[in-house]
């Protein structure tokens, strides 16, 4: 091109506009297209996306189907890039289906979340992958996969990477299962909040911020989460610096978390590879720790019966994230030598001022797996514990899971 | 571009038996009224000139006292209730209205403001229709020579201009939702239903609609006294900031921030039957908000409306961040100083 005459260039010139022109029209009929698809199809029906990658400037709709299915060609193959969106936040939003499947494609750069399921039941998601491309930032959607208020809610062989809240989210839903997923450099690999029944396992949460989070919030319409179990899933080198949005909840957890429950009871973790997470690899805290205020009275801050057992559990000692109050708090009383399971050890008793009540078994650990601290954070941390028996089973008999066989 | 399932094929055949079986002893017109009608003026709503706004028989006209804000677009509603047919009263939720009524809204500008006899700009209209399925919502898109509306299930996009009170040139890119996008406001427990015919909305204002419908029989079983119910009134004389500001909130917000919502999820509560608290966001953390939170810890901090959500979230334009998510582009500057005003208020 550099010794062509102006001509030729001006031409050329003509030509790229033109074929920019067509382009834009084309990913612009996509859009249409594909809106209208949804809008007008029936129950039962299934809408193919081919191969290709796709610019999209709005959310894409689908509300108050059964059994549909919406398919690409693979999660390579069929990508839905929405860098640039103009309105709507999510990428992908389905309310009111029953039997609806998503799968074999790929959700890139969402304003807001890339796929936000709501209201349904049984509902799929299948060999998906939701991103935010680049360095990990605030900026980017706040979360990939995200069913709520849903029931029967299957995530299999997904992929999440760059949530600036969870990768995987599910909020306030019955019935789940997350398996076969991979979770790389969100702030919360996956999150299981205000949910019951749910099992997640043979999953891999590697370089967030926090692996793998079971969480109850105050003041929703769910109270309270439960019965689940987190097994089988390699949590690796979480350590990723926290770059969630102040005012989240996920923003208070510290970078080096593998595994952390707050404030939700009947949690069993087992059989899980947790490996180099610097700040703590089990952690199980109330709401209380996040100081911040609970206005809601059938809300339970506290946790109970949280189960932990033949977990894989190494660390090298190494300095704890100085960047959190909890990471700070571990530095100062452990060093370089911070037990890998924590409890906060806040409870009824201890909030006034009395002994940890060990009756109650809050927290047991089926055998020792790695050094465990209770830290008396209600009362200043004065009498910090270090692996009492109380909390560890020593016996044969184990427990039986819902898991037992998989 | 759809591949039809199995299943449809068995249905669609089933159907087509039990039809050929059927055929004799029902009407086939029925389903059509399920549809909706290709041109605004197929309803057959308005005598005239569609722009005119000239209701035919039945057809009520009526205007909420807080309405909600969609781009400055001004906004004429109507009711048809079929023949014989009247709304029941209800204290708190929409009047319950009977089936084959259609609910009408024009969204138009006025090209100058100041001047009450400016053109007006008809963009879209909007019919909500109690079919036998339940409530269906369709969008139509108003030609450029203003003579007529056609049904566009994609919604349309047009960029407005206009001159304000103040002879401020204001513009915006107007978007009118598509058809799922109605569910955004319009759901109740996952249905389509409608917002704004409700008693504190239609009574107490410059007309007593309330007490009109009830007049002429349109509205039954309503209280004889309706003095004491309260009123919804952000702009009326002598209102509170609280009053105001809730029912501001109600209007803009609660349809969605109610238990029955599609905001349920986020444990932010804003509907008039809510009181001022927690669950209307004071010192109540944010759940799921993302980038929503704008760094700020609370969705109400009283007294300090540049470090509450809920203020930042209807301040901002942002598509991830505003609030209401559809239905505005820019800010509302009277809402958001009335929000202000409250906050810095609050206790």
């Amino acid at each position: 091109m550099i010794n062509s005459s102006p001509i030729l260039r001006c031409a050329f010139t003509l030509l790229l506009s033109c074929v920019v022109a067509v382009l834009a029209k084309a990913q612009i009929e996509h859009q249409q297209a594909w809106q209208l698809a949804l809008l007008e199809m029936e129950d039962g029906d299934t809408l193919h996306l081919p191969e290709g990658t796709y610019t999209l400037t709005e959310s894409l709709l689908v509300d108050g189907y059964d059994d549909v299915v919406v398919t690409g060609a693979g999660m390579d193959k069929t990508i839905l890039q929405f860098e640039g969106q103009k309105a709507g936040s999510e990428g992908f939003k389905v309310s009111n289906c029953n039997r609806f499947t998503m799968k074999d494609f790929t959700i890139l750069n969402t304003a807001g979340d890339a796929i936000k399921t709501q209201m349904c039941d049984q509902i799929n998601f299948l060999n998906l992958e939701t991103s935010w491309t680049g360095k990990p930032k605030s900026t980017n959607g706040s979360y990939g996969l995200y069913p709520v208020q849903c029931t029967n809610v299957l995530i299999d062989g997904c992929k999440a990477r760059g949530a600036s809240d969870a990768g995987i989210y599910v909020g306030q839903s019955n019935k789940v299962i997350v398996r076969n997923c991979t979770a790389i450099e969100n702030v919360a690999g996956i999150e299981i909040e205000n949910t019951t029944n749910a099992m997640v396992y043979d999953n891999l949460a590697e370089n967030n911020t926090g692996g793998i989070l079971v969480f109850d919030l105050p003041g929703l319409i769910k109270k309270r989460g439960g019965h689940i179990e987190v097994f089988r899933n390699e949590v690796r080198s979480n350590n990723l610096k926290n770059f969630a949005p102040k005012g989240n909840i996920v923003a208070q957890v510290p970078p080096g978390t593998g595994v952390m429950v707050l404030a939700t009871s009947d949690v069993a973790i087992h059989r899980n590879t947790i490996v180099e997470n610097r700040t703590t690899s089990i952690a199980v805290v109330s709401y209380y720790i996040t100081e911040l205020p609970i206005q809601d009275d059938a809300y339970e801050p506290i946790p109970h019966e949280i189960t932990i057992d033949g977990n894989n559990i190494e660390r090298k000692h190494q300095w704890p994230t100085f960047k959190n109050k909890i990471g700070k708090l571990l530095a100062f009383k452990f060093g370089r030598k911070v037990p890998p399971i924590i409890y906060d050890g806040i409870t009824e008793e201890t909030l006034a001022g009395k002994d940890l009540d060990f009756s109650k078994n809050a927290v047991l650990l089926m055998g020792k797996q790695a050094d465990f601290a209770v830290l008396d954070a209600a009362r200043k941390f004065k009498d910090i514990l270090i692996n009492p028996p109380a909390f560890i089973y020593t016996g044969l008999d184990s427990p039986i899971y819902d898991s037992f066989g998989l | 571009m759809i591949r039809l399932g199995y299943n449809t094929y068995i249905s669609v055949g089933l159907f087509a038996c039990l039809s050929w079986l059927l055929v004799s002893h029902r009407p086939l017109v029925e389903s059509s009224t399920e549809k909706p009608l290709k041109l605004l003026s197929d309803y057959g709503l308005f005598i005239g000139d569609l722009t005119d706004m000239v209701p035919a028989e039945n057809v009520l006209p009526y205007e909420l006292n807080t309405p909600l804000f969609s781009d400055y677009a001004h906004k004429a509603r109507f009711i048809y209730l079929p023949e014989g047919t009247q709304m029941a009263w209800d204290p708190i939720e929409v009047f319950d209205i009977p089936q084959g009524a259609i609910i009408v809204k024009h969204f138009y500008y006025k090209a100058d403001e100041r001047d009450p006899d400016s053109e007006n700009r008809f963009i879209e209209t909007r019919i909500l229709k109690n079919t036998s399925k339940g409530w269906k919502a369709w969008g139509y898109w108003w030609n450029d020579e203003q003579t007529d509306a056609a049904y566009k299930a994609l919604g349309g996009k047009t960029d407005v201009t206009w001159t304000d009170v103040k002879g401020k040139i204001r513009e915006v890119h107007y978007e009118s939702p598509n058809q799922f996008q109605c569910k955004s406001c319009h759901s109740y427990n996952g249905k389509i239903k409608p917002i704004g015919p409700a008693a504190r909305q239609l009574h107490g204002g410059k007309v007593d609609y309330v007490g009109n419908w009830v007049e002429t029989g349109v509205l039954t079983g309503s209280p004889a006294d309706h003095s004491t119910w309260p009123v919804m009134d952000w702009k009326a004389e002598g209102v509170t900031v609280e009053v105001a500001a809730r029912a501001y909130l109600d209007a803009n917000c609660g349809y969605c921030h109610r238990h029955e919502g599609p905001a349920s999820t986020s444990g932010l509560f804003l509907h008039d039957k809510y009181p001022t608290g927690p669950e209307t966001g004071v010192l109540k953390s944010p759940v799921a908000a993302g980038k929503g939170s704008g760094g700020r810890t609370y969705d109400i901090l009283p007294g300090k409306p540049e470090k509450s959500i809920l203020y930042y979230r209807m301040k901002s334009n942002d598509a991830a961040v505003r609030m209401p998510e559809v239905g505005r582009s820019i800010a509302h500057e009277e809402g958001l100083a009335l929000i202000k005003q409250w906050i810095e208020e609050l206790e």
